[in-house]
């Protein structure tokens, strides 16, 4: 095990680099003078001269991209011109919304989607399978910021069982907070619903017709045992890899419902760094989410060692 | 001798005429695949046609009838400008029918370069395969966003955006095509004859990597509706007073309140484009991949 953590570890060391290297090169796509892009029309030649000496602009390239990657590693991520304070302080303020979004988000999808995977899987070639094909379609071709959009429409403007947008903290309560968190989650869930869900039904599938599940039901053991027990441990690790692999989706999918809702999260942080040419704020952000994801899924690829034993022996 | 070569490659057409006839066939028994090309051809007619059926044009603009409800006159009703909806709804689909589809292009083009080359060259795979492994740790949007908001939003840096986020995936599923063919007896043959490199790739590697190229390509296109829909509601893509179906949405949600029509009919639109184009790729995969469908049939 502790072999598998080392090697999975270090295989991350490459990704982390191109991950640094885009988003440095990102800002000097700007066409022209970062510096002037950022000042605005309005600011004197003086002004974008300090602002050049200021971001290090004047260095050579890669002495730039040293400084910076040796900043990075020690935490510095940038320093923010609108909001005056360090990139990682504006994005930690900003996380708060857009975590708790995708959390819910992911709950709702997986107490929908895991029970709903397994009985279609059990009822396979049924009317009952072929509505859930038909919803998991549906489901997927809705992006989270219409089905946003529908239900604010639906249960805050027509029915005003909740609020149409805003946001409490939860240190204001739980119900404060949830409030304003279930329809956006809900939005956001539903597309996770239906990816998860389809997971779960192929791979609970394959599962169901290997040769220990009819062993199983040979020995006269419960079914209920045989799908919970047997068939949806060894489900498990097709479902976890798209867990994994779909947090990105999760919190892009977050960034764009959470504006619908103005929630002030992430994504409400990126729209105004664009209005407010604060390219340092637009890099640090997407570089802290693209980190975020590799830490997800790092842990996902560990979980698999606990969850299946064969991971972590198969491997050197 | 002549009329024989002419006979022989006679029965090669009719043979590969009958295996088309036999595939388009097959596509056909596939209902849910017809349902998604029938949806996807209709909206593009739609977009090529509808412009034609309505007097309005997409910006121009009526104060006097301002957010007005669908009527006989205004068939999707008018914006917050007055601006006839239905009009705006085609020209919006026009735009982003083209983003979505040069996108899809864009990247299936440049995923398949990556893959095919990344396949046969080992060192190339290393370095390729980390930048894209890299590239894929980003959220979609946000990337796309930084990248729009840094060149500058409009429709042909929403294009390139979108195929920076979207290459790794299709390169990669290239990649693993090609990685099949590569092990294969004949590529090694042609090797032993002394085939150029350019050649094993493009002449005999390319066209068995076409089916999951041309399904994924199916998959980006919907994708990329999506993402310009995301990017142009967000205010980072295509730029007002220009249409399109994520910034009439853009423009509907600060009328949510009053005017539920600028939600519902471009949201139709989005999805109905989406639907049809996953359809269409599921059809596809199934009829020209075996291998994954084999194991779909088990879904089915």
């Amino acid at each position: 095990m502790k072999a598998y953590i080392v090697t999975r570890i270090l295989s991350l060391i490459p990704v982390l680099l191109v991950v640094a290297i885009v988003a440095f090169f990102l800002i000097h796509l700007t066409p022209g003078d970062p510096a002037a892009v950022m000042l605005g029309s309005q600011a004197t030649p003086e002004e974008v001269e300090q602002l050049r000496e200021q971001l290090g602009l004047n260095l050579p390239l890669y002495e730039q991209f040293a400084n910076w990657f040796f900043g990075l590693l020690q935490g510095d991520f940038g320093w923010s011109i609108y909001y005056n304070r360090p990139v990682l302080t504006v994005f930690l303020e900003h996380l708060g919304p857009t975590l708790s979004l995708a959390v819910l988000a992911q709950a709702i999808s997986m107490v929908l989607a895991i029970p709903m995977g397994i009985s279609a899987a059990r009822k396979r070639g049924t009317k009952i399978d072929q509505i859930f094909m038909a919803l998991v379609m549906l489901g997927m071709a809705i992006p989270s910021f219409l089905m946003g959009l529908f239900l604010m429409q639906l249960f805050a403007l027509k029915l005003k069982l909740f609020p149409v947008a805003g946001y409490e903290p939860l240190s204001s309560g739980l119900w404060n907070h949830l409030k304003f968190m279930i329809l956006p989650a809900t939005a956001l869930g539903i597309i996770q619903t239906a990816i998860i869900a389809r997971m779960t039904r192929s791979s609970m599938l394959d599962v169901l017709s290997a040769n220990f599940i009819k062993t199983a039901y040979a020995k006269g053991v419960k079914e209920k045992i045989i799908v919970y027990k047997h068939a949806l441990r060894n489900a498990a690790i097709p479902i976890l890899t798209v867990l994994g692999q779909e947090f990105g989706t999760l919190i892009a999918g977050a960034v764009v419902t959470e504006t619908v809702f103005n929630l002030p999260g992430i994504g409400q942080l990126v729209i105004h760094a664009i209005e407010k040419r604060d390219y340092a704020v637009i890099q640090g952000t997407i570089l802290l989410a693209a980190l975020s994801y590799l830490l997800v899924n790092l842990i996902v690829d560990l979980l698999y060692g606990i969850v299946d034993p064969r991971v972590r022996f198969g491997r050197k | 001798m002549e009329i024989n070569t002419k006979g022989v490659e006679h029965i090669g057409s009719e043979l590969k005429s009958e295996k088309f006839k036999l595939l388009f066939r097959r596509f056909l028994f596939n209902k849910l695949a017809v349902v998604g090309t029938v949806i996807v051809i209709l909206l593009c007619l739609f977009s090529i046609v509808g412009p034609f059926m309505t007097k309005y044009g997409p910006l121009d603009i009526d104060p006097m009838n301002r957010l007005q409800p669908p009527s006989a006159d205004h068939w999707f009703g008018t914006d917050n400008f007055g601006r006839d909806l239905f009009s705006r709804v085609v020209h919006g689909g026009r735009v982003s029918l083209v983003v979505g589809f040069s996108a899809a292009l864009l990247t299936a083009i440049i995923g398949m370069i990556i893959g095919l080359y990344s396949s046969y060259y080992r060192i190339l795979d290393h370095v390729l395969m980390r930048i894209c492994d890299g590239l894929i740790a980003f959220p979609d949007i946000l990337l796309a966003i930084a990248i729009t908001a840094i060149l500058g939003p409009n429709p042909f840096n929403v294009v390139i955006a979108i195929t920076i986020v979207k290459v790794p995936a299709m390169a990669r599923i290239v990649r693993s095509a090609a990685l099949v063919v590569k092990e294969q007896t004949y590529i090694e043959a042609l090797k032993a004859q002394g085939a150029s490199s350019w050649r094993i790739i493009w002449v005999h590697m390319a066209p068995n990597t076409i089916s999951p190229f041309l399904v994924q390509m199916t998959y980006v296109f919907a994708l990329s509706i999506i993402l310009e829909a995301g990017l142009s509601f967000l205010g980072a893509g295509v730029p007002a007073p220009n249409p399109s179906w994520g910034n009439i949405l853009y423009d509907g949600k600060a009328v949510i309140f009053r005017a539920w029509w600028m939600t519902l009919f471009p949201s139709i639109f989005i999805t109905l484009a989406v639907l049809g184009l996953n359809l269409l790729g599921d059809g596809l995969r199934d009829l020209l991949d075996p291998h994954t469908s084999k194991a779909n049939k088990k879904l089915k």
